[in-house]
């Protein structure tokens, strides 16, 4: 028997106490002095069973994650149930954060309604794999097939924006029975699980991460001049013999020994398993230290971008220090940036100056120690940490590590992985400069950096523009994303690590042909202001001119010049910008520019008119 | 992995959570069969190193005699620090649940006894074996359960605890309560103390003991200062029983059973139907009770 940790959210009207009170009654788990208790005649008021603490019960509501814990011939649960309101996000993240799948509860004469998106996006953004849909009250709408598969298709629409593995939707009436425990004979024409076989069959190893092998020291044991290292495998697994590096001194050695707990040797630690490491080698190491194989390294960074979910009465300060509790490592950090505030209903964002109670927003985090992460939607262990008031000592926040790392982070990745240390590199410097050759060619070269949507008519314009100016008499290159993908950066995919690259080495190309008196135009998506912002950094505040583009995504879909907006949503292409992936629109471009609204011509004289 | 490898992983991840945030992380030792099973899941922790904190006892003296011995012989065994602490102010007036009420009483010698003992051996992390099955206002228990300088306990002033982050952070005065049991349930613990073999208090095993039948309870018939417990028309009866839960003798209700070794505990267990905590006096006081006492600092 093994365990299975879900989430459950919602109202009282959503008819969730009764749900679960239903789980644990037809899985025989109630004892027989509670039911005395909920039993009123011959009706069982299932939802009492649930009910928490006095003051909640009082005001009719439930304002905490309350764990209850069940078992049926296959699995034991530990069911994690939180209110469903927007005043409880912190209490639904906190609930879903450890959870293996989430229930959410639609009363089938309302409808979906906002808390049943808000639950289900939370569900998504804690990355919990699987999500299952109980369209409930089925009794109410006398169990109609229609209803159902009308309510289904809704659900479905909406969930494509959401990343979960699996999504099942289940009738049921959690008041008489039907398809919560018990097949219901009163839906013939549905021929899926009931909600406890689907919770039942769920392989919970293939949605852990089995093959980062990650192990945050979290005591160092001591027997004469013997040392063990005590932990748990976060993700991935070891074996004896291993080679492993130590982090963050970088130091590598081989895995001796795994003991057990109990003192027995074994050869093989996998996920989630708890045991003491002996190394060849003798190595400092201490807590907070992680243990990973040398081939497969987490990402080591002193800056990092991450979602917030803010837990704390108290908003965010910016600027301002927070204990930052990684793994089993603690350290100090100051968020540094605000860039916006998620609506968690629609997935909309806004522009913000903080974070108060239950808001989620995206910031910049910078730490005083380097903390070692993956990101949070690949590995929850190692992407996940929680920010601490200096002061209070109140958990503040849950932060959610997103895969994009800093330039000075990437440039220290790179030396780690090349071995090579930068400050042996020292510049040659030449006899002809930049001025000379501006002097000579009589203007200055700038980079026109067009961002925008896919189709969003950046390459249409890019091209005239290039015409145009050569016609001026004006040297000038067009570096396109596209193209450039199928040289310079062919080794690059869509990652947001990767996208991140494609555009330093493209800012660095266009910085080389601007030294070389060449006008540059580039056209990317390059969606995020920090990567635009970075390239700004490399060509010059005073050489780059930032066009947006900003064709309204309806328009860009509909055209569609490459088919890749149908493939992403019909969810062939996955992380495709402004479908599944964000763009985060220019705040201050240079020039905005709108290809459904204006002429071609119109749209070039606009960015020449910068000149 | 195995239910209980991986409850005790959980455990020990804990445990060893409070050794490494806490300066004076303490085990709170009722002598019950929780308590056996956390002080095994600590030694295993720290192994081979020995167990790297004391056992704090808070003690009645209503506690049954077995268990008194099985104290000092287990203590011996495993070579850990025991601490006690008794409420010497209120045992000396003679405090006791026939006088005061089982309400009243658990107040003084159990609550203030606790409060005191922890100011007392400063103490900023008491580990103790509540399980969040047990009874409803612990469904919502933190794993680190936040106490003021008050040692009270405010459920709407409990911190967050998404993923296995725990904060250890507090100010000095302040305390927490670690609950490393936290998601096992009364069937786990015997089936893990069947596995690992770990000793407990005879009075959990079956055998024939002196007992007042009061409705559905049965009440061990112990001799005390104020008298024989006894109400008009009840007498002591010689049955079959064992104990589920052990607290003060004259507030612990035993049940019938015939299970002598652990392996009919646990067969017991898997067909019980009945909650742990009916077998407890004190819940009979009135509804909502044990949330009361917890506000007040109770474990």
């Amino acid at each position: 028997m093994d365990i299975l940790r879900f989430s459950t959210a919602g109202s009282v009207d959503d008819g969730k106490s009764t749900f679960i009170g239903r789980l644990l009654y037809d899985t025989g788990n109630i004892y027989t002095d509670h039911l005395a208790k909920i039993k009123k005649g011959d009706k069982l008021s299932l939802a009492v069973l649930t009910d928490g603490l006095q003051a909640e019960q009082e005001q009719g509501i439930t304002i905490d994650v309350a764990y209850r814990y069940f078992q049926s011939k296959k699995r034991r649960f530990i069911l994690a149930d939180s209110p469903g309101h927007e005043r409880y996000t912190r209490n639904m993240a906190t609930a879903a954060s450890t959870a293996d799948a989430t229930v959410v509860l639609i009363d089938a004469e309302k409808g979906i309604t906002t808390q049943t998106k808000r639950h289900s996006c939370i569900a998504s953004l804690l990355a919990v794999p699987r999500l299952v849909v109980a369209i409930n009250k089925m009794d109410l709408v006398n169990f109609s097939e229609s209803r159902f598969f009308e309510l289904e298709a809704e659900f479905t629409k909406f969930a494509e924006k959401l990343s979960f593995k699996d999504v099942a939707v289940i009738p049921i009436s959690a008041l008489e029975g039907d398809n919560v425990a018990d097949k219901s004979k009163r839906t013939p024409w549905y021929e899926g699980k009931t909600v406890l076989s689907y919770l039942e069959e769920i392989h919970l190893i293939a949605d852990k991460n089995s093959i980062d092998a990650r192990f945050p020291v979290q005591v160092v044991l001591r027997e004469g001049t013997k040392r063990f290292f005590g932990g748990s495998v976060v993700s991935g697994g070891f074996s004896v013999g291993d080679e492993v590096t130590i982090l963050p001194s970088l130091e590598t050695s081989r895995i001796k020994s795994i003991i057990k707990t109990d003192g027995k040797a074994i050869d093989r630690a996998s996920v989630s398993s708890l045991v003491n490491f002996t190394l060849e080698d003798e190595r400092d190491i201490s807590r907070g230290d992680m243990i990973v194989r040398s081939h497969n390294r987490p990402h080591a960074v002193s800056e990092c971008e991450a979602m917030l979910i803010w837990f704390d009465e108290k908003p965010l300060s910016l600027n301002r220090e927070y204990f930052v509790f990684h793994t089993t490592k603690q350290t100090r950090g100051i968020v540094r940036e605000l860039s916006y505030l998620l609506d968690i209903t629609n997935l909309k964002r806004k522009n913000a100056d903080t974070l108060g109670l239950n808001d989620i927003g995206r910031v910049s985090l910078e730490l005083a120690r380097p903390i070692f992460v993956d990101p949070y939607d690949r590995n929850r262990g190692t992407g996940s940490f929680i920010l601490v008031d200096v002061e209070t000592n109140q958990t503040a926040a849950a932060g959610l590590i997103i895969e994009r790392f800093s330039e000075k982070d990437r440039k220290e990745e790179i030396i780690r992985k090349q071995g090579h240390v930068a400050t042996n590199i020292t510049e040659s410097k030449g006899e002809v400069s930049r001025v000379d050759r501006e002097s000579r060619l009589g203007y200055k070269a700038k980079t026109f950096w067009l961002t925008g949507l896919s189709g969003s008519g950046k390459s249409t314009v890019s091209v005239a523009l290039e015409r145009e100016l050569f016609d001026g008499g004006r040297l000038v290159y067009r570096l396109d994303g596209d193209n450039l993908r199928h040289g310079l950066n062919r080794d690059l995919g869509f990652s947001d690590a990767d996208r991140g690259e494609n555009i330093r080495r493209t800012a660095e190309a266009s910085k080389l042909l601007n030294d070389a008196g060449v006008t540059v135009i580039c056209s990317l998506i390059s969606p995020f202001e920090k990567d635009r912002k970075m390239a700004r950094e490399i060509i010059g505040n005073e050489n780059f001119c930032e066009i947006y583009v900003a064709t309204p995504l309806s328009v860009c879909e509909e055209r569609d010049p490459k088919g890749l907006y149908k493939k992403a949503r019909a969810g062939e292409i996955t992380g495709f910008t402004g479908i599944s992936a964000p763009y985060e629109e220019p705040k201050n471009p240079d020039v905005r520019i709108d290809t459904s609204t204006e002429t071609l011509s119109e749209s070039v004289g606009k960015i020449k008119q910068i000149f | 992995m195995s239910l209980l490898d991986e409850l005790e992983a959980e455990s020990i991840y804990i445990i060893r959570e409070a050794f490494s945030q806490f300066q004076r992380p303490t085990i709170l030792y009722s002598v019950g069969k929780d308590s056996s099973v956390v002080v095994h899941l600590a030694r295993k922790a720290f192994y081979p190193m020995p167990l790297p904190f004391p056992l704090l006892h808070v003690d009645t003296g209503f506690d049954f005699p077995e268990m008194y011995d099985f104290r000092d012989w287990f203590v011996d065994k495993i070579g850990a620090k025991l601490l006690v602490y008794r409420n010497e102010e209120a045992i000396s007036k003679n405090a006791n649940p026939f006088d005061l009420g089982t309400f009243n009483c658990c107040d003084l010698l159990r609550t203030k006894a606790l409060v005191n003992a922890l100011k007392h051996f400063e103490v900023d992390a008491a580990i103790g074996g509540a399980r969040r099955e047990e009874e409803k206002s612990r469904a919502k228990e933190r794993v680190f359960s936040f106490r003021d300088s008050f040692g009270q306990w405010e459920p709407k002033n409990q911190r967050p605890e998404p993923w296995n982050l725990y904060n250890g952070r507090i100010k000095k005065g302040e305390g927490v309560r670690v609950f490393p049991l936290s998601n096992w349930t009364e069937l786990d613990i015997w089936s893990y103390i069947e596995r690992e073999n770990i000793p407990i208090v005879p009075l959990y095993y079956a055998a024939e003991r002196e007992v007042i039948v009061r409705g559905d309870l049965l009440i061990p018939a112990v001799q005390t200062r104020s008298g024989n417990g006894l109400l008009p028309g009840e007498k002591v009866e010689k049955l079959m029983i064992r104990y589920r839960t052990l607290g003060c003798s004259p507030c612990t209700g035993a049940v019938r059973s015939t299970a002598t070794t652990l392996k009919e505990i646990v067969a017991e267990m898997m067909e019980t139907t009945i909650s742990e905590r009916s077998t407890r006096v004190i819940d009979h006081d009135q509804e909502g009770s044990m949330e009361k006492k917890k506000r007040e600092g109770y474990f």
